[in-house]
């Protein structure tokens, strides 16, 4: 596979397998925004995410010191530090039994909230975005919102390229259908 | 762009990137022992500064103020110390145990940057009680290095967590109370004397000579402040220059306080 790695990662990972204690500051700064933008978008709250972002952080840590320095100058940096994130998200989940569907947004369930009335639209896009399954919600997430690609996802899910595509496409479907509805209910309320 | 996304669409989920809380950086590397954080504990010789990472407890020190301690620790450690307003509850509760005199409470301890050597004399300081005091020369013999007195004395002046490391309790071989790498000698009695020990009489002893005590009804001698020793009454008592003399005179080392390497190595 081509080597997607961006020059900042390469020489991050050179870095880092030379001298970790020196370098991990770097990786945290670098990767600190992403990791908690897809947390955050991902799963729950702002205090869960950052708590579940530092928690990757220090899972990476841990296997980067026990790592020979030649598998750390290979490192996909990106698509590694999101399958952490990722299992240590499902791992918090099933411990807390938070199921993140329950954060679902229904259309129809809250006229009065109705989320373009918030004239928010960073708001009305993470409301709709919640809205999605987890599945689709987090291959959305990856795509379009952290900017990974297919390859890049498929290795960070765990899942074949296809069923990423697939849930991606199946997202942003249900994302037009659940906008259209918000916009709908939006004209109705307005009086005549 | 394969995905047949509406420029909107995409605008709009791109827009969803936010920036991590600022203290987030900081508190990870506090987690995996790369940067420390710190707060400020009473004690009885005043206010000291207590820093601690995901690895254990990084520093006590009685600087006088914020920067000097950050500078010190800075230069010491190559990490970056952050203030905060209270030790996490958990620590805070331990150590007070623990310098309440309860020494099997579990204090995790970052002591990167030292020597095996530095860390066994350290360990070693652990295990004297609350209220009492042993010689240089007994740790030397303890950690198996009975020579190394000098040594010993280096490695508890270099002892980044005084008080949780009570290397207070370590006094000269002559049974004078000697150096204190937290604020000096002056600061060590004070402390000997909130624990207990009472740093004026052992000085009078070890001026009349005095390095033991016996008890005439066990035959066995101890380190003047070791526990045992204490319970012996005013009648049965026994003074000792050396453990030569006491064994001469038919006594044997207390097993608590173990006397033995304080004349080996004085």
């Amino acid at each position: 596979m081509m080597d997607e790695r961006s020059p900042a990662d390469v020489q991050l990972a050179a870095h880092l397998a030379t001298d970790l204690d020196g370098s991990f500051e770097a990786l945290v700064l670098a990767h600190q925004d992403r990791l908690f933008t897809i947390a955050l978008r991902t799963g729950g709250d702002r205090h869960d995410a950052e708590e579940l972002v530092q928690d990757a952080f220090v899972r990476a840590y841990r296997a980067l010191a026990a790592w020979p320095s030649e598998r750390i100058r290979e490192l996909r940096i990106r698509g590694w530090l999101t399958t952490i994130l990722l299992n240590a998200g499902r791992n918090r989940a099933r411990v807390k039994r938070v199921p993140t569907a329950e954060l679902a947004f229904d259309p129809g369930a809250e006229p009065a909230a109705d989320p373009l009335a918030r004239r928010d639209e960073r708001e009305t896009w993470a409301r709709l975005l919640a809205g999605l399954s987890p599945a689709q919600r987090t291959a959305v997430v990856l795509r379009h919102v952290d900017g990974m690609s297919y390859a890049e996802i498929a290795m960070a899910v765990g899942r074949p390229e296809g069923t990423v595509k697939a849930h991606v496409h199946r997202g942003l479907a249900a994302l037009r259908t659940a906008l259209l509805a918000a916009e709908r209910l939006e004209r109705e309320e307005i009086p005549a | 762009m394969n995905d047949m996304i509406d420029p909107a669409t995409e605008a709009g989920l791109a827009g969803l990137r936010e920036a991590a809380p600022p203290d987030l950086a900081h508190a990870t590397l506090v987690a995996v022992g790369l940067a420390d954080d710190y707060a400020v504990i009473e004690s009885p010789i005043g206010p000291l500064r207590v820093a601690w990472n995901g690895r254990g407890v990084s520093a006590v020190e009685g600087a006088s103020d914020d920067s000097a301690f950050e500078t010190r620790f800075h230069a010491r450690t190559g990490r970056s110390a952050r203030r905060r307003e209270a030790l996490p509850a958990e620590l805070a509760r331990k150590i007070g145990r623990r310098l309440a005199g309860d020494r099997h409470v579990r204090i995790d301890l970052d002591l990167r940057g030292s020597t095996p050597f530095e860390q066994a004399v350290w360990m070693k300081a652990i295990e004297i009680p609350r209220g009492e005091v042993r010689p240089y020369g007994w740790i030397a013999t303890e950690i198996g290095r009975p020579k190394a007195v000098r040594a010993v004395g280096t490695a508890l002046g270099h002892n980044p967590v005084p008080l949780i490391v009570p290397c207070h309790r370590v006094v000269r071989s002559d049974g004078t109370i000697g150096q204190y790498s937290l604020g000096g000698p002056e600061n060590k009695r004070t402390i000997l004397s909130d624990e207990g020990a009472d740093p004026d009489e052992l000085e009078s002893l070890a001026r009349a000579g005095v390095r033991f005590f016996g008890s005439d009804t066990t035959h066995i001698y101890c380190m003047p402040t070791c526990r045992d020793a204490r319970r012996v009454t005013e009648r049965h008592l026994v003074h000792f220059p050396s453990a030569k003399a006491a064994s001469a005179a038919g006594y044997r080392p207390c097993r608590h306080c173990r006397p033995v390497g304080a004349t080996a190595a004085a």
